[in-house]
């Protein structure tokens, strides 16, 4: 018995040897004298995926937003709403998917004609945005999980200088861009992989990432929602429909009376105060100035667009087929003395080099083609910016800003008219 | 610039907003495809490790599986022992599996039944690379559909140095590995 179990030990190691790598069914299946049977495999099937009840759930909280928000204009329901939210598609739905992350789906859908998007991811990135056309952003207000976390800890808000807010509020278009890009070209979900908070829901992620939401949330004691307003992407989208929107939430429920009371309420820095009396330059030279940004538009796109273009190397590296082909170009020239995983992976698989470099050179090609509409995509955003600061609008109430507005209400409160509704139910009473 | 002339443009704006975003998404989605799942092809897979360290998940959502109709019950099993072990038994000492998440039982001689409890599994793959370099590969990495959160874009997909990661139809969620044809040659 013992020297068949050290011949077959040696007849293992041999036949290992003699078919490296692909060797598998080495052995042959034994022929059970006993009454012996094989167990079952156990292949459990998939929990709940995305499925139709999240999509009705994200329906019904933005309906229910929406009332709150402009029907009866309550700030406690706004609230209640909020931590609902949190709760359900944040610890207990665990952040996936978002309709900040169905961006990305759909943008893949788009593009690539391969991809099929399953229709309730469809149904999560049209949803708020439907609501945010008629109803304003609703969704930011007490449906979404990140804006919810940061809903709940904005305690002490302090007022940004209108100069950095506005070169901030930048990063969200770039956001928008290389996410497009990264998914167009196949370098992965960005949105995703650097979502700060779910690893809060999900109580487990990388150090980093951790690092970054917990930075976020002490910076969101002071700055109200900064990822909301300096980073998310699908925040800019949401915007463009809010500035179209057919009812958006008002501070005043009738007519404002200049009386300053909201002046600081907002602490996301959405409320326009009125435009003074006195234009601070001359209407002349003002529409000098519009001129030179109008005429200076063209000229910011292009080298925005020269720009991109000249960025697509960095950009690139995004991508992973890049990343590995410069880590075992690099290698190959004796630059490192180790191996990674990854090319280590690499050398262990049937691609030869030249194919890894061959995809790695049409990778780089579709970056080439893509990055100057993404830096022609950023150029037109700052122009658009500075043409809209180069015009002086007439306001002479207190009113939103529909674009940074985030319908969270809190501005409700402080205004001391009195709607029409409740003015005639308190005579009655 | 009349109020009733703004009201209008802002209409129409929101009207053709809303068909535009309506279109394109009709066009993408028309097609009513069921759900994905991520899966790990175990054809790929090389025993990194990082489907241990990388999932969001604490343990992770990858477990060994084992195929029995493939695994040819070596008394010297190569997923089962550390190399070079002393002896052929349970001690701690000669183990592969870090967790001890394997059990051996003996069925008849010379054979041994090999099973994994996945509530201690963490998926590190330690024994799948040793089944496949001196056994018949019966033992291969899988993602519990039961336990995955069905992550947009899968953290270990992302981390995956062979690109073993891949979505697949909810209703066929295993990537199972089957005994060839004919299997091998009987002795």
């Amino acid at each position: 018995m013992k020297g068949l179990k050290r011949f077959v030990s040696v007849l293992a190691v041999l036949v290992v040897f003699s078919c490296d790598g692909e060797a598998q069914f080495r052995f042959p299946m034994p022929e059970f004298e006993s009454d012996y049977r094989q167990p079952e495999m156990y292949t459990p099937p998939p929990g709940r995926t995305n499925d139709l009840m999240d999509v009705a759930v994200l329906a019904g909280a933005l309906g229910v937003g929406a009332w709150l928000v402009l029907k009866r204009r309550s700030r406690p329901g706004v609230f209640l709403l909020t931590v609902f939210s949190l709760i359900y598609f944040g610890f207990w739905r665990q952040g996936c998917v978002c309709p900040i992350g169905s961006m990305q789906n759909v943008a893949e859908g788009i593009l690539d004609a391969n991809v099929v998007v399953p229709m309730a991811i469809v149904a999560f990135f049209l949803l708020p945005l439907l609501f945010a056309l008629f109803f304003g952003r609703v969704f930011c207000a007490g449906v979404c999980p990140l804006g919810a976390l940061q809903e709940l800890v904005a305690v002490r808000p302090v007022a940004l200088p209108q100069a950095a807010d506005r070169v901030l509020g930048l990063i969200p278009y770039l956001y928008l861009g290389v996410t497009v890009l990264s998914v167009s070209t196949g370098a992965g979900f960005l949105i995703c992989r650097y979502d700060p908070f779910v690893g809060f829901f999900r109580q487990g992620a990388s150090f980093n990432l951790l690092m970054a939401g917990g930075i976020l949330l002490l910076l969101g004691l002071y700055i109200g929602r900064p990822y909301c307003r300096y980073l998310c992407p699908y925040g800019v989208l949401l915007g463009w429909m809010s500035r179209f929107a057919k009812w958006h939430a008002r501070i005043t429920p009738t007519e404002c009376i200049q009386c300053r009371l909201c002046e600081d309420a907002c602490p996301y820095g959405a409320i326009n105060t009125p435009a003074p009396e006195e234009a601070p330059i001359s209407p002349r030279e003002g529409t000098r100035r519009l001129g030179k940004t109008l005429f200076l538009a063209p000229v910011i796109v292009a080298l925005g667009a020269l720009t991109g273009m000249m960025a697509h190397d960095v950009l690139a590296r995004l991508h992973p087929t890049i990343q590995l082909a410069e880590r075992v170009a690099a290698e190959e020239r004796g630059y490192f003395s180790d191996v990674t995983l990854e090319s280590e992976a690499f050398r262990a698989s049937r691609t030869t080099l030249a194919e890894l470099y061959a995809a790695a050179h049409a990778v780089r090609a579709d970056f080439k083609r893509k990055s100057p509409w993404l830096g022609a995509f950023l150029g037109l955003v700052v122009a658009w910016k500075l043409v809209a600061l180069s015009i002086k609008r007439k306001r002479v109430d207190y009113e939103v800003d529909r674009v940074a507005c985030v319908s969270c209400a809190r501005c409700f409160p402080y205004c001391p008219v009195e709607d029409e509704d409740a003015k005639t139910q308190k005579h009655k009473a | 610039m009349s109020v009733k002339g703004q009201i209008g443009r802002r209409d129409f704006i929101r009207a053709a907003a809303a068909l535009g975003i309506g279109g394109g998404i009709w066009k993408t989605a028309a097609r009513e495809p069921g759900s994905m799942v991520w899966q790990l092809d175990p054809q790929q897979c090389v025993q990194c490790g990082r489907c241990a360290t990388h999932c969001v998940l604490n343990p992770s959502a990858v477990k060994c599986v084992h195929s029995y109709p493939i695994c040819g019950y070596c008394d010297l099993c190569g997923g089962y022992l550390q190399p070079g072990a002393k002896k052929r038994d349970t001690g701690a000492e000669n183990e592969l599996c870090p967790v001890s998440a394997i059990t051996r039982t003996f069925i008849e001689p010379p054979f041994f039944q090999y099973t994994i409890d996945e509530d201690l599994c963490v998926g590190c793959a330690k024994c799948v690379k040793g089944c496949g370099l001196f056994g018949n590969g019966s033992l291969y990495l899988q993602i519990k559909q039961d336990l995955c959160v069905h992550c947009n874009e899968c953290a270990i997909a992302r981390a995956c140095p062979a690109e073993a990661f891949q979505r697949i139809p909810a209703e066929q969620a295993y990537l199972l590995k089957t005994r060839p044809e004919g299997g091998p040659a009987q002795t």
